[in-house]
């Protein structure tokens, strides 16, 4: 493989990655500090990325849609808290697993009422639709390392507020002991319905940011899901770095699968069974270690 | 003096930077009661739990019946003749108390693997309950569901099911925890008739069961080993008197 | 054969019963039903073995596995791989190697997952069986997206002899029953027996059995594999049925509908999921078949309602229809005042 070749396929690679540990991020927050499993996260990702564009296409700029988009999603998740959410706290995660699975088909229609079933194109904003020349014929698409920053930023902002500012406090407090925070006169419930739209606004926000390069297409929800979920299992749960690392090798493993070739004894394994990858190499870190690589000892 | 059934050397367990017990060595015996005794924190459960195999120690070892078990998992500790019970009641609430028993007294078999005979037919299973709740003196109370028991009853229960799997060495976390007047009496009748067969690691916060049961006393303070020896001897012990016994217990 | 000592949502032994009459009336039904009905009762008997498959990992073990469906497909798709093109295969090799290839799926998946617990538990099952369907979705191992019709039923003929045949759909209809009822009393007397009462002790405290010297993982990797055999069983009744198979069969879509089945009829009862299995597919037949109000084509967009039903039984109705009966049974028999 060239070097130029091997370097696209790199960042694009890290690029999904930290998409990955974006959407993931919002499912371990929900998960960590509020106890609640929810499915339908992945619905979010699918959620940001309709509205990109219908209010792209709506508003005409990318710029003003993705603050709008961010409004209506924590509308939504505010909503979505206190009509259903609260209601799952302190139940067993089987039935979070089932109810949030349920509101996966009630996105997943009402998706497909509101925007239809075809598949949508969001263009890339003008002021990134540069290339950077990486070799005489090969460039690096300027779009795709501003997503990479705005996730790096995000992250760096998750952890600023979580661990540096008094909301982080009542955050984390929430999550080790809820009765205590209660009665030093805090609201829990509203930090939960915060916690959660912001949960669920890591997902749309990469969602949104994601829609200009990959297709927006009924169901692309329920597959990044699964790869959280993958994440999740790798990197160890309640592990940020854990996360992290996790969505980087995924990111990588999956898109080095998809352009590799490979064949054992006459068997051709990549790039055919390139969606599988991320699987088998779930499937090897929970041989070596089935806490995952960073989550506490089993 | 018969060997020990029961030895532990040098064990200590940390979390995280926090050292819960600190080089803890003791032992019992065959037909002795040895009583671990301290304030609350003092890392009791902490050292029930690593004899018992529910919790690794960070160092140190112990042996059972001459055998070095650090390390091994609950189950394989429980088949060698090791029976625990719990400071907080852990029995199965929805089943009933001889349920509760016959599934602990079931463990004793080879395997469990039978996949189409009833389990309810199992004739020496079931005897091996009766006679375990018989023993804990819960025989009238059999076909009760545990969720339906008084608390005293469960602590019973907790006793029984600890029976039904034929242990020679108990290892007993606060039995009497909670328990009123005259159901304690009934619990120290209890152990008084059990120590005559069995080796009993006893963890206790009432003093006057520990003085009217234990051969021999431990006391820690902090995960440490403050003094161990006679009762008498702990009990005319100057800096056990400031630690511990001086604090009134109800 | 009512399990001794457990506060059980209903009696096993009245449960039995029921079902034993449930069933004796749906066995008449070839004799006086059209070819429909009794497609739909066999579909019906078909997810209800592989509900109560999942019910003895869900109810009965705890083990929350969310891609019970993989080992479903895995026998559907054995039997399509094993059927020669325009050929039929051989019912009686065909069949057990099918359920073979899940229960053999389900010891290798089991030995990943089952050391897991909680929420890792539900994630890692369902990763797992993405991964087989991405197998058989993006690969041309077995016609990819489109899956592979079975052009020819499987023969099952001993020499001469030939006990049913597969291309009549009232024979399928008693093969499907025949192994329903022989499904319900495996799991009962399994239920019943020592190996029965240590997974419903692990169910309940699993720490406490370890305490008490069983090595649980042993157990949970049996039920596990004993469960994905059924499954397997009903994938292989499946792909006679409808003579078609494809990757949905494995997808996580069908490992819900079977947990919704198992909790909305009532997990740990084995008959409430035969009752969710039924009640889900009326729903999903009655709610595909809602007219058109206006411009609004409520039957199209039946996922949205069925959605919505999933949502309200999951917050009201945790120990599914048959808690809900057996709660209105006890307040019927409560004297007044």
């Amino acid at each position: 493989m060239e070097l130029a070749t091997f370097l696209i396929q790199l960042l694009n690679g890290v690029q999904y990655g930290l998409l990955l540990f974006l959407v993931s991020s919002g499912l371990t927050l929900v998960f960590g500090i509020m106890g609640i499993i929810n499915i339908a996260h992945g619905s979010f990702y699918m959620i940001g990325a309709y509205l990109a564009w219908s209010l792209t296409g709506a508003i005409g700029n990318f710029w003003l849609a993705i603050p709008a988009g961010i409004v209506i999603t924590v509308l939504i998740g505010m909503l979505l808290e206190w009509l259903v959410i609260r209601w799952l706290y302190n139940r067993d995660h089987l039935y979070q697993v089932l109810l949030t699975y349920g509101l996966i088909l009630v996105f997943e229609e009402l998706r497909s009422v509101l925007w239809g079933d075809d598949v949508r194109g969001v263009n890339i904003p003008q002021i990134l639709a540069a290339s950077i020349p990486l070799t005489e014929n090969q460039s690096y698409p300027v779009y795709r390392l501003a997503i990479s920053a705005v996730c790096l930023v995000v992250a760096v902002l998750m952890y600023w507020v979580i661990q540096r500012t008094r909301l982080g406090m009542m955050i984390r407090a929430g999550a080790s002991n809820r009765e205590m925070v209660q009665s030093l006169g805090i609201n829990i419930h509203i930090v939960y319905r915060v916690v959660f739209a912001a949960g669920l606004t890591l997902a749309a926000l990469a969602g949104m940011i994601a829609a200009p390069v990959s297709a927006v297409f009924p169901g692309m929800g329920n597959h990044v899901l699964i790869i959280c979920f993958v994440v999740v299992v790798i990197g160890g749960m309640g592990s940020v770095k854990g996360a992290l690392i996790a969505s980087l090798l995924i990111g990588l493993v999956d898109t080095f699968g998809k352009v590799v070739t490979l064949e054992i004894g006459g068997v051709k394994l990549l790039p055919e069974l390139s969606s599988m990858t991320v699987y088998v190499l779930m499937a090897a870190i929970l041989l070596w270690r089935p806490e995952g690589l960073f989550g506490k000892r089993l | 003096m018969a060997d020990a059934i029961l030895a532990t050397q040098g064990l200590t367990r940390h979390f995280g930077g926090l050292a819960a017990v600190s080089n803890v060595t003791l032992d019992a015996h065959m037909g002795q009661l040895h009583a671990v005794i301290g304030p609350n924190g003092a890392g009791k459960s902490t050292l029930i739990n690593m004899l018992s195999g529910d919790l690794p120690p960070s160092s140190g070892s112990v042996s059972i019946g001459g055998r070095d078990v650090t390390g091994l998992a609950a189950h394989q500790i429980s088949r060698m003749g090791v029976g625990r019970s719990y400071q907080k009641t852990n029995v199965f609430l929805a089943f009933t108390a001889f349920e509760n028993c016959r599934l602990a007294a079931q463990s004793r078999r080879k395997t469990s693997m039978q996949f189409f005979r009833p389990a309810a037919r199992l004739a020496d299973v079931n005897r091996a309950a009766e006679v375990a709740l018989e023993a804990a003196g819960l025989a009238g109370r059999m076909d009760v569901v545990a969720s339906a028991l008084s608390h005293g009853e469960q602590r019973q229960l907790e006793i029984a099911m600890t029976l039904a799997t034929q242990p020679k060495l108990l290892l007993l976390d606060e039995p009497l925890a909670g328990m009123g007047a005259e159901e304690s009496a009934s619990m120290v009748a209890l152990l008084k008739k059990l120590v005559q067969t069995h080796a009993i690691l006893l963890v206790e916060h009432d003093m006057d069961a520990v003085f009217a049961l234990a051969d021999r006393l431990t006391v820690m303070v902090n995960g440490q080993v403050l003094a161990s020896g006679l009762p008498a001897e702990i009990r005319a012990n100057a800096e056990v008197q400031e630690a511990y016994l001086g604090e009134s217990h109800d | 054969m009512s399990t001794p000592g457990t506060a059980a949502v209903s009696s096993s032994r009245a449960n039995t019963i029921l079902l034993m009459v449930v069933v004796m009336g749906i066995a008449v039904t070839p004799f006086f039903a059209e070819k429909f009905y009794v497609q739909f009762f066999a579909k019906l008997l078909i997810m209800g073995i592989l509900a109560m498959s999942l019910d003895l990992l869900l109810g009965y073990t705890g083990l929350v596995s969310f891609g019970h469906a993989a080992f479903y497909g895995a026998a559907a798709y054995t039997l399509a791989m094993l059927t020669p093109p325009f050929q039929a295969a051989n019912f009686w090799t065909s069949f057990p190697l099918a359920v073979a290839v899940s229960a053999l799926l389900a010891l290798v998946i089991g030995f990943f997952v089952v050391r897991m617990h909680g929420i890792y538990f539900i994630m890692v099952t369902l990763a797992f069986a993405q991964m087989l369907y991405f197998l058989f979705h993006d690969t041309k191992i077995a016609g990819g997206n489109d899956g592979i019709y079975i052009d020819v039923r499987p023969v099952a003929k001993i020499g001469e002899w030939q006990p049913f045949n597969l291309d009549n759909f009232v024979h399928i209809f008693y093969l499907v029953l025949v192994f329903f009822v022989l499904v319900y009393i495996l799991l009962r007397v399994i239920l019943a027996s020592p190996f029965g009462r240590v997974l419903v002790g692990i169910k309940a405290n699993e720490a406490r059995m370890r305490s008490l010297g069983f090595p649980t993982f042993r157990y949970k990797l049996v039920a596990f594999v004993i469960a994905g055999a059924i499954a397997g069983i009903a994938g292989y009744l499946s792909s006679i049925q409808f003579g078609v198979v494809n990757p949905e069969m494995m997808g996580w879509h069908l490992s819900g509908a079977v947990m919704m089945m198992v909790i909305l009829g009532g997990m740990g009862t084995l008959t409430g999921p035969i009752i969710g299995a039924a009640v889900w597919m009326l729903l999903e037949l009655g709610l595909q078949g809602l007219p058109k109000i206006g411009d609004v084509d409520l039957g199209k967009h039946w996922q949205l309602w069925m959605g919505s039903f999933i949502v309200l039984a999951s917050l009201l109705l945790p120990n599914g229809l048959l808690g809900l009966g057996a709660s209105l049974l006890r307040k019927m028999r409560k004297p007044r005042g």
